[in-house]
């Protein structure tokens, strides 16, 4: 019973640090602006919106991986995922929360963008080091 | 749990700590967060005389459990104050920095007195037994610390990327130990929760290091984007 109760509470908080690790995450790529041709790759025009990140992350799939990138990532599919649970169930009777995780995963696609933007600034920067030697 | 997997998860983690340490180095930033590296640098000394016993006695000598214990203690403590050290960088610049110093040793010698009365109640080991509610009992009032210390981070809308990212890592690890911890207890027999409770061990250090590659002590993030809920 004690260990059910603090597996309860521990994974409350564990989704709260979660969910604030990765607004940090977002946070930290939104004063990125994204290149022309980003935006011209993915169609995002200046604003992300939630249907953009699947496609994004298709796209990162063809590009080299950025070292600095680490898991951000990831953490973030997973963040987009909950996401996606929430809309198919709370959503439904709470349409704020419709809202407020339309904004969120809006957020999720930004980021991926951001990461698609520096994987093919770092691409360039490889291939430019390539022609050099 | 088979031994292969575990020595992966195990050079994993110490790699990462490695690396910690010479990224912080690296970036000129190994004074500035002096706690944390030397609670990483322990690790490392940890991690070679759990290897040495391991080695010298067997997984199931009482020395490998001394070691084993005995290093636990120590390493929660040392991460007890490298949460201390971030309370300092959040509340730093308000003067708090003398009362968080004392505040942090009442505390702890609460812990450590409180663990010791439990032990003697309740045990004929005495000696491992204690180290092992102590480090229990550390990582209770850490997630508590770290609780607060967000709470503090968002109400004095901390802008420093480095320190948030350190403080929401911090959280995630506690909070992510404690339900596997208790997960464990529920259902020990499930391999994958053991492999779980492991691997969560190399969480802490690669999301510290990666925090200290990628960003500066110059980068700066909007406090109220860190809330869901705008206010």
């Amino acid at each position: 019973m004690m260990a059910a109760l603090i597996f309860v509470i521990s994974l409350t908080t564990l989704l709260m640090f979660f969910v604030s690790y990765c607004r940090s995450l977002m946070a930290s790529s939104s004063r990125h602006v994204l290149s022309e041709e980003v935006r011209d790759v993915t169609g995002i025009p200046s604003e992300a919106s939630g249907r953009d990140f699947r496609r994004v992350v298709q796209l990162l799939q063809l590009c080299p991986e950025e070292p600095r990138e680490g898991t951000g990532l990831q953490a973030m599919g997973l963040y987009f995922a909950l996401l996606n649970v929430l809309q198919k169930t709370v959503a439904r009777i709470a349409p704020s929360v419709q809202t407020w995780a339309d904004h969120e995963q809006a957020g999720c696609g930004y980021f991926a963008a951001v990461a698609l933007d520096r994987r093919i600034a770092y691409s360039r920067e490889m291939l430019a080091q390539q022609a050099e030697l | 749990m088979p031994v292969s997997v575990g020595l992966i998860i195990w050079y994993l983690g110490l790699a990462f700590e490695l690396g910690f340490v010479v990224c912080s180095v690296a970036r000129g930033s190994f004074f500035r967060y002096i706690f944390l590296n030397l609670y990483f640098v322990l690790a490392l000394l940890s991690g070679a005389a759990r290897y040495w016993a391991l080695s010298a006695f067997g997984l199931r000598s009482d020395q490998y459990m001394y070691v084993y214990y005995y290093t636990d203690a120590l390493l929660t403590i040392a991460l007890f104050l490298a949460l201390i050290s971030l309370f300092s960088h959040v509340f730093g610049e308000l003067g708090f920095g003398k009362h968080i110093r004392l505040g942090a040793v009442v505390l702890l010698s609460g812990t450590v007195l409180f663990s010791f009365g439990v032990v003697t109640q309740s045990s004929s080991r005495l000696s491992t037994t204690f180290a092992y509610e102590l480090s229990q009992n550390l990582y209770f009032v850490g997630l508590v610390l770290t609780y607060i210390l967000w709470g503090a981070v968002l109400k004095l809308r901390e802008t420093r990327t480095r320190i948030v990212q350190f403080v929401l890592a911090l959280g995630l690890y506690f909070s992510a130990y404690a339900a596997s911890y208790a997960l464990l207890n529920l259902a020990d027999k499930f391999i994958l929760i053991q492999y779980l409770s492991q691997a969560l061990g190399c969480f802490l250090p690669l999301s510290w290091t990666l925090t200290m590659w990628r960003y500066t002590d110059e980068s700066r993030i909007v406090p109220a984007q860190l809330v869901a809920v705008p206010r």
